[in-house]
């Protein structure tokens, strides 16, 4: 199996298999790069709405199709009729948010349940009418690389590529768009229009992605990366790229390794791929990660009980709440009967000592930092010089000492 | 005005004598609560007096807001002890009325201004006890008491600014508290409304009930309070409007020039 | 209307009703609490909590799913949170992650595990098999009272009448709180009302409700269910007592029309071949959404809409 996986991997798995996986590469770029601009807009979900909204229209495309005596299952023909039901549910759902009272989450729910709900209909009425003959429809819902023809790979790795093209082109105006609106409007960019773009790529990645990882898993693709990069970064170009990267490693990798072994659906492994690097990076990530979130929360914490406790001490006072008394106690600066140590009447001076220097500071510099964080914890040497510092030194004379 | 002028006169008198902290309506003890990393409310002590009314004041991001949710324990505390009537204030939550900012809930919300009202006797109520006739006149007469007797079945969403507020109070007077908390009840208001609240507020301390509003206008302050609490994440100065309610401690809490002019318009007392 | 109505429709009517009926209380509230897709969520994790429980059980009986599935409801839900609060990650984008991602576990769990001898597959979870639970020991309406015809009505049926009595009774007795809690979390919390209990308690009913009706009619129901119902209701009037009853009309009406289009509709046209039942209901609450967005009374908003 590991073999299998290598061989899939360095592309000598067959003609085949390897533009399955370029192309899931690909759109794993696209669908991270274009989603990141929907998340950015507090609008991920609404991917979910566009991609269930494809399901009637690959029905009534098939039907259509079939009406005409053509083969029902020609794919660009199935796409063209997914991307139409996609823009209609699209349209239903800002119709509803805009002109009625109902929130965006509610349209959004209404339209992805009533939309799939219709498409399975459709599903069973074709059922019904090939008698006998395997239309394979339901494999739009979860994605089928096996038995995929070279042609369905080619429309893939050239959709996958134009969509790559397209982020790329047009990711300044998104980002302007998908950070400050406002701003984007008065330096020029429409933003009514970048959000139609952005909608269309969207339903683009969607309607490529379908016959990859399905209607019902693609939003995945569309939300994990982004959300992950976001862990990493502050900055919408870095999370753009970032996810851009992230969805391109997960749709090659598990492209390769659902190529490796049977039982292994592409879609659920691509998104499992996708959502374990989402898990690792939560855990670890330095700004928002679980593990950083919690040593800084402790050490605050620490650091407010600590301060408060000298403060205490300094003014004379008993101690009474336990985690202050434990962390002073760690740190000797109490005794365990509460009574303040050396070391602890020391560091009470000096917290009394930074309380004056705010204080003075207070009345000689009337500037809005100095007055904003004046929080009890910011050092005094970050909001003023040196200098400055030493000159309030100078008129409080030298500190008093805590008893 | 001059009745108001009397009232803060008789007041000062009672304040002389300091009660002990247990009679004390509200007493805050190393109050620290943090969002994230920066302290929104740095180890805040406090005394509200019995039948007082007293303004919390501090400018913009000053965590008054902040303070008077942590109180109710809405948002978590870092460290510190809230007591009220001298017992942590989670044992003697039904003394307690709290009348949040207006803009803090859905106003499309599908119910009646007399829903919103009953709500506060949802202590006596409970789960399943039906809503009897006494009950809905309780909470017209509360709605009365704040000018809006007429309003008692319009949809919520209908009102205006000052209207909503209103019934929020309506909804607190229902409650029939010892100790009201209100954050920033004259945010956003027509005149009609403030003169209304104040007056029901004003009502209120005759009833030996104590007042607590978060307030943001400096002007109104001496005319409709009689204690202060200037807090900037720290509190900076606390006690009688007349003594407290300084241009010196103003400029502690403010800093500036900008608020130096304000202050200057407010022709303070100069401690 | 006779006989034949009773032994292959009466049954999945009812059941229709019923699932339409548990899934459109919840929905009220979780749209008022502009949680709408939780339940779009939670019927996707549905999925991973039944195949885990088959697994562990061997078997695809009723509590073992129904623990699996509120199991993996209220795991979901603290995962949505968690990445919400500490990644502060806003929360639709926070849902997606999760339930994408535990939806494709539960795929790939059924792919990889032998189900040949129990009835359980992606495509039954999405859509159900609502025709199928029909009343076999039936002979006309007279069966309604005789017992031993009774004894034969299908398992699904109780089931399904059992979570939705349950929804019923605790939204009765647990309406206070709330209405209270969703209108006006803050002071909720102030006078008393355990504020995270109910949030908590109102996903683990939307997961009870979704895990009873998924066994008999598929997530596809339960998700439109979840919303259009109570959607519509809500621009039929302006106070949540006649919302939700509102909705419960909705709910009752999607699942008696859209049953009878489903299954006699193809007959009236000519053709053959009933169509899919769940899909058909869910589109008919989609139609009754969309009347009431062009025509209902209360339609357009009032208020002014909360900040930040």
């Amino acid at each position: 199996m590991l073999n299998a996986f290598l061989e899939a991997l360095l592309f000598q798995a067959g003609y085949n298999t390897a533009l399955v996986a370029i192309g899931a590469a690909l759109l794993g770029i696209a669908a991270g790069g274009g989603g990141s601009f929907l998340f950015l807009r507090k609008r991920a979900l609404v991917s979910d709405a566009v991609a269930h909204a494809t399901l009637p229209g690959i029905g009534l495309a098939f039907m259509i199709m079939v009406a005409l005596g053509g083969d029902g299952r020609n794919l660009p023909g199935l796409l063209l009729g997914s991307a139409l039901s996609a823009m209609l549910g699209l349209i239903a759902v800002e119709w509803i948010t805009r002109n009625t009272r109902l929130a965006e989450d509610a349209a959004i729910g209404a339209v992805l349940s009533v939309f799939f709900g219709f498409g399975v209909v459709l599903l069973t009425i074709i059922q019904t009418m090939t008698r006998g003959y395997q239309a394979g429809l339901e494999s739009f819902l979860l994605g089928s690389t096996a038995g995929m023809l070279y042609q369905d790979a080619v429309v893939i790795a050239i959709g996958g590529s134009l969509a790559v093209a397209f982020v790329l082109l047009l990711r300044r105006p998104m980002t302007l768009v998908s950070f400050d609106a406002e701003f984007a409007a008065t330096s020029g960019i429409n933003v009514a229009r970048m959000d139609l773009v952005m909608m269309g790529l969207v339903m683009a990645v969607t309607v490529i992605g379908l016959k990859l990882v399905g209607l019902i898993l693609i939003v995945a693709m569309l939300i994990i990366p982004p959300v992950t990069a976001r862990l990493w970064s502050e900055r919408t170009e870095h999370v753009v790229f970032i996810a851009g990267g992230l969805g391109g490693l997960a749709g090659y990798l598990g492209a390769a390794f659902s190529a490796s072994a049977p039982d292994l659906p592409t879609g659920p492994i691509i998104v499992l791929i996708s959502f374990t690097l989402f898990a690792i990076s939560l855990l670890l990530a330095p700004g928002r990660g679980v593990l950083a979130a919690f040593l800084r929360h402790k050490r605050f914490q620490i650091r407010v009980h600590r301060r408060q406790g000298l403060l205490a001490l300094a003014r004379g006072e008993v101690i009474l709440e336990p985690l202050t008394r434990r962390v002073l106690r760690r740190e000797r600066l109490i005794r365990r009967d509460g009574v303040a140590t050396e070391k602890g009447r020391a560091a009470a001076a000096k917290a009394v000592r930074d309380e004056s220097r705010w204080a003075l500071a207070r009345q000689l510099y009337q500037d809005e930092t100095v007055y904003s964080r004046y929080d009890g914890l910011t050092p005094i040497e970050t909001v003023l010089t040196r200098d400055e510092i030493a000159d309030i030194d100078r008129r409080l004379g030298p500190p008093a000492p805590v008893m | 005005m001059s009745e108001v002028a009397l009232e803060l006169a008789s007041n000062e008198g009672k304040a002389v004598a300091k009660p002990l902290p247990a009679d004390s309506p509200l007493l805050i003890q190393e109050l620290t609560v943090a969002y994230g990393e920066k302290p929104a409310v740095f180890s805040v002590d406090a005394s509200i007096q019995p039948q007082s009314m007293t303004a919390i004041v501090g400018p913009n991001g000053a965590g008054k807001s902040t303070l008077l949710k942590a109180v109710l324990g809405i948002v978590p505390r870092l460290s510190g002890k809230v007591l009220v009537f001298g017992e942590p204030i989670e044992n003697v939550m039904q003394r307690v009325a709290y009348v949040p900012q207006r803009a803090s809930v859905d106003w499309d919300f599908p119910t009646r201004v007399i829903d919103v009202v009953l709500m506060g006797l949802y202590r006596e109520l409970g789960l399943l006890r039906l809503v009897r006739r006494a009950h809905r006149e309780r909470a017209l007469a509360c709605l009365d008491r704040v000018g809006m007797a007429d309003f008692a079945d319009r949809q919520i969403g209908q009102l205006s600014g000052g209207q909503q507020q209103r019934v929020f109070l309506a909804r607190a007077l229902a409650q029939n508290a010892d100790l009201y908390l209100l954050d920033e009840p004259f945010a956003g208001v027509d005149a009609a409304t403030e003169r209304a609240i104040i007056d029901v507020l004003k009502a209120l301390r005759g009833e030996k009930r104590t007042v607590v509003c978060v307030h943001h206008d400096l002007a109104t302050v001496s005319d409709y309070f009689s204690n202060v609490l200037l807090i900037n994440i720290r509190k900076i100065a606390e006690g009688p409007v007349a003594t407290t309610f300084t241009a010196e401690n103003l400029q502690k809490t403010y800093g500036g020039r900008l608020a130096t002019a304000h202050i200057d318009q407010l022709k303070l007392p100069v401690a | 209307m006779g006989a034949e109505f009773v032994q292959l429709s009466l049954t999945p009517i009812l059941i229709g009703i019923l699932a339409a009926i548990a899934c459109a209380l919840p929905g009220n509230f979780l749209i008022l609490r502009r949680q709408a897709l939780i339940g779009d969520a939670i019927s996707h994790v549905v999925l991973p909590g039944i195949v885990v429980a088959f697994i562990v059980t061997g078997t695809i009986t009723t509590w073992p799913m129904l623990i699996g599935a509120a199991g993996a409801a209220v795991v979901a839900v603290i995962i949505i949170e968690a990445i919400r609060r500490v990644g502060r990650i806003e929360p639709g984008a926070a849902m997606g992650v999760v339930f994408t991602a535990l939806f494709a576990a539960g795929v790939l769990l059924l792919e990889q595990t032998d189900t040949s001898g129990v009835h359980l597959d992606v495509e039954h979870a999405l859509y159900g098999n609502l025709e199928s639970l029909i009343w076999f020991s039936a002979e006309g309406w007279g069966s309604l009272l005789d017992p031993q015809a009774l004894a034969g009505l299908p398992p699904e049926l109780f089931r399904m009448a059992a979570a939705a009595f349950i929804i019923g009774v605790l939204t009765i007795i647990f309406w206070r709180p709330l209405k209270i809690s969703t209108f006006d979390e803050g002071f909720a919390g102030a006078v008393g009302v355990p504020t995270t209990i109910f949030s908590l308690g109102l996903v683990i009913a939307a997961a009870v409700a979704a895990v009873a009706a998924f066994d008999a009619v598929g997530s596809i129901i339960v998700i439109a269910m979840f919303i259009c119902p109570p959607a519509a209701a809500r621009l039929m009037t302006n106070r949540l007592e006649i919302q939700v009853l509102w909705s419960i009309v909705f709910a009752t009406l999607s699942a008696i029309i859209g049953y009878v289009l489903a299954g006699y509709g193809p007959l009236w046209i000519g053709r053959d071949h009933a169509v899919s039942a769940a899909g058909m209901i869910a589109t008919v609450s989609g139609i009754i959404l969309a009347l009431a967005c062009l025509f209902a009374p209360h339609r357009a908003r009032i208020g002014a809409p909360k900040e930040g």
